[in-house]
């Protein structure tokens, strides 16, 4: 057999039929659905159909919960109140497992998934959210779908694609200190844009990823889909058989060695051929934030707010007077004098366990400026958390202690950033209104934004650091 | 869904490039039943301020625009999250087609789901158009799925590629699953060997 890449053996391994016309039936090993999910159920109830397979799809609230209490009567808007409502519903009927708002399993679908070994090395997955490629962090295939897709995944455990081509995205070289995941990405987004990836599953590969802990591979992965990307993947190695093992349901006994076996044949094959490479140094990155209204518009915290005049492109330089005016800066302002008026620390892409260690590291250094939120990706990192003590840390600094949800990332909820406030955040998208309509938001890793809420303006982390 | 196989309507040129689903339609009105009708969604906070007063500078609130019902972008057009209610709130406000010179792609398959086509051409056609939608305001164009070809405001033609699959799906307004189910031996073939397979996989 001609060398295929990691995503193409995956691939391989769900091709349920490929039609004359190149569209491929792929086999979703296994689906997670969350309250956003209610749309497809609906469309599957006009039907009088039933989830094929229940025991595949696994689910949980996270869009619409309030992150005040996870008490129902906590959610204020009937619209997203009859949504959560209906998940627990649709999830009895259908037989399909439910970490409700009452279970401590609870949390953002694409924290409990790999928190939970439901995701898996090698496995299709789907879910109706595009951070679904968070999950190939451990070597699933793993496709952001529409309400439509979820519908037909639901009904048939199916799903049509057109096959992706490869790409690779090889990181090399040492780490420098403050420099974080989130960093890395923002570095490869600002590189390739955010149109960059379409088209393509990202492999990221390289020395660099390599020495990554899962939690920061998924940080890297969450953002694939901010590159433009299909999915995101990272070859599956003895970090990530060590992360999986023993987690609830992740195989175990005969099917543990079994599995382990399998997954070590997953990595790309040498001689592999990629549709396209990009190599970036991250001995060379800094802290990263953004400064526009797209993940792409991202620059050293070191550096200045860019100026339009230098843009060659009319419609280019029109685009970018445009979103500088929105979020209301002068070319040439040093990032790091941007004052802020509040801080967001959550979200699938940043809320984990050593996101939360990381920020408290710098909270324990001082007293917020601003208003500022620590939204625990999932219950049982919120519980982990608390365990440490942390939540004792960011209240002492004043941060606000919240329950698990999507929060102020979407803004679904009700939590939402004020029209015309910056909010330095840990999320993944800075598109207007976001966060809230009128919402300035920049982009940063979880040091850099409990730095910020120390500073009440962008702050270069690496100053706190050397006091840690 | 609607068949489409010639759609000739009013174009209105959006020049913003990267236009993500958020922008489209915010998060806020992503729970509404998809019965109860999306139109009014549709840039919701570009077309009308915080009043819910119509802001007159947005292009689908100048009277040469109201009756658009194709759409030309730049680049990148409905990138980010993967809302169905974006394609839903276009459809429903009676724009068929968005020709662009990108597409996020969860966003171009949602829109065949729901008899809306978005068509790839080059950017400098995609430009070209937008001058001359400007040019004139409230012309037409025509967009040929049978043909393959958009029709310009000015007549000329550029035909355009799209995977067989998903025009025929489109023309007929076949849907997804009634397809899918065609197949059901295969699958369940599938599933049987995936099951001695990856044992693990299932609950």
């Amino acid at each position: 057999m001609a060398p295929r890449t990691l995503f193409e053996k995956v691939w391989d391994d769900h091709t349920v039929l490929v039609r004359d016309d190149g569209q491929t039936l792929l086999y979703v090993g296994r689906h997670l659905a969350h309250d956003g999910s209610y749309h497809a159920f609906d469309f599957l109830k006009a039907r009088k159909m039933k989830v094929r397979r229940p025991d595949l799809t696994y689910a949980t609230p996270d869009h619409g919960v309030s992150t005040a209490t996870h008490d129902l009567a906590s959610i204020t808007d009937p619209e997203q109140l009859e949504v959560v409502r209906a998940l627990t519903a649709n999830s009895a009927e259908h037989g399909v497992m439910l970490f409700d708002l009452d279970d401590d399993r609870q949390g953002i679908v694409h924290v409990v998934g790999p928190e939970q070994g439901i995701t898996l090395p090698g496995l299709v997955m789907t879910c109706g959210d595009s951070h679904t490629s968070t999950h190939g962090a451990l070597g699933a295939l793993a496709f952001g779908v529409g309400a439509s897709d979820v519908y037909h995944v639901l009904a048939t455990q199916t799903t049509w694609q057109k096959k992706p081509k490869a790409m690779r995205i090889t990181v090399e070289g040492k780490r420098p200190a403050g420099v974080t995941a989130k960093d890395i990405i923002l570095a490869i987004i600002g590189k390739i844009g955010t149109n960059g990836g379409n088209g393509h599953v990202i492999e990221y590969a390289g020395s660099t990823i390599r020495s990554l802990s899962i939690e920061e591979r998924l940080t890297v992965c969450n953002m694939s889909i901010e590159a433009g990307a299909r999915a995101g993947m990272i070859a599956p190695d003895d970090t990530t058989f060590a992360y999986i093992e023993g987690r609830p349901f992740a195989p175990k006994g005969a099917d543990w060695k079994r599995s382990v076996d399998y997954w070590k044949t997953l990595p790309s094959d040498s001689g592999a051929t990629f549709a396209r490479e990009v190599a970036l140094d991250a001995a060379a990155l800094a802290p990263m934030v953004t400064w526009g209204t797209s993940p792409e518009d991202v620059a050293a915290v070191t550096d200045v707010v860019p100026d339009p005049a230098r843009e060659t492109d009319a419609d280019r330089r029109a685009a970018m007077q445009s979103n500088l005016e929105y979020m209301g800066l002068k070319p040439g302002t040093p990032l790091s004098q941007v004052p802020i008026d509040r801080v967001f620390i959550g979200s699938c892409t940043n809320a984990r366990i050593e996101d939360l260690r990381a920020a408290a590291k710098i909270a324990k250094l001082g007293k917020v400026k601003v208003p500022s939120w620590v939204v625990p990706g999932s219950s049982l990192v919120k519980k982990q958390a608390e365990q440490e003590g942390l939540d004792q840390v960011f209240r002492k600094a004043g941060f606000e202690w919240r329950e698990s949800g999507c929060s102020m990332c979407v803004g679904m909820n009700g939590d939402v950033v004020a029209p015309g406030q910056r909010c330095a955040s840990t999320s993944n998208r800075n598109f207007r209104g976001r966060q809230g309509r009128g919402s300035r938001t920049h982009l940063m890793s979880p040091e850099m934004a409990a730095a910020s809420a120390l500073a009440g303006r962008i702050a270069d982390v690496r100053d706190y650091l050397k006091r840690v | 869904m609607e068949p489409f196989r010639r759609h000739t309507a009013i174009a209105v040129p959006y020049d913003q490039p990267n236009v993500d689903t958020d922008q489209i339609i915010p998060a806020r009105f992503l729970r509404r039943k998809r019965s109860s009708g999306f139109a009014s969604f549709l840039f919701h906070d570009l077309r009308q301020d915080e009043q819910g007063r119509e802001n007159p500078d947005f292009i689908l609130n100048k009277p040469a625009y109201r009756k658009a019902g194709i759409l030309v972008a730049d680049n990148t057009f409905g990138s980010g999250s993967s809302r169905e209610q974006a394609a839903w709130s276009l459809v429903d406000y009676g724009i068929r087609s968005v020709v662009a010179s990108s597409f996020g792609d969860i966003f171009y398959n949602n829109s065949f789901k729901n008899g809306l086509l978005p068509v790839r051409l080059a950017d400098d056609i995609v430009r070209g158009l937008r001058a001359q939608l400007h040019a004139t305001p409230g012309s037409q164009m025509t967009i040929d799925l049978e043909e393959q070809v958009v029709i310009g405001p000015k007549g000329d033609r550029y035909p355009f590629e799209i995977e067989p699959f998903r025009k025929r799906c489109l023309m007929l307004a076949l849907d997804d699953i009634g397809i899918t189910l065609e197949y059901e031996k295969q699958i369940a073939a599938f599933e049987q060997t995936y099951k001695g397979r990856r044992p693990w996989v299932a609950r």
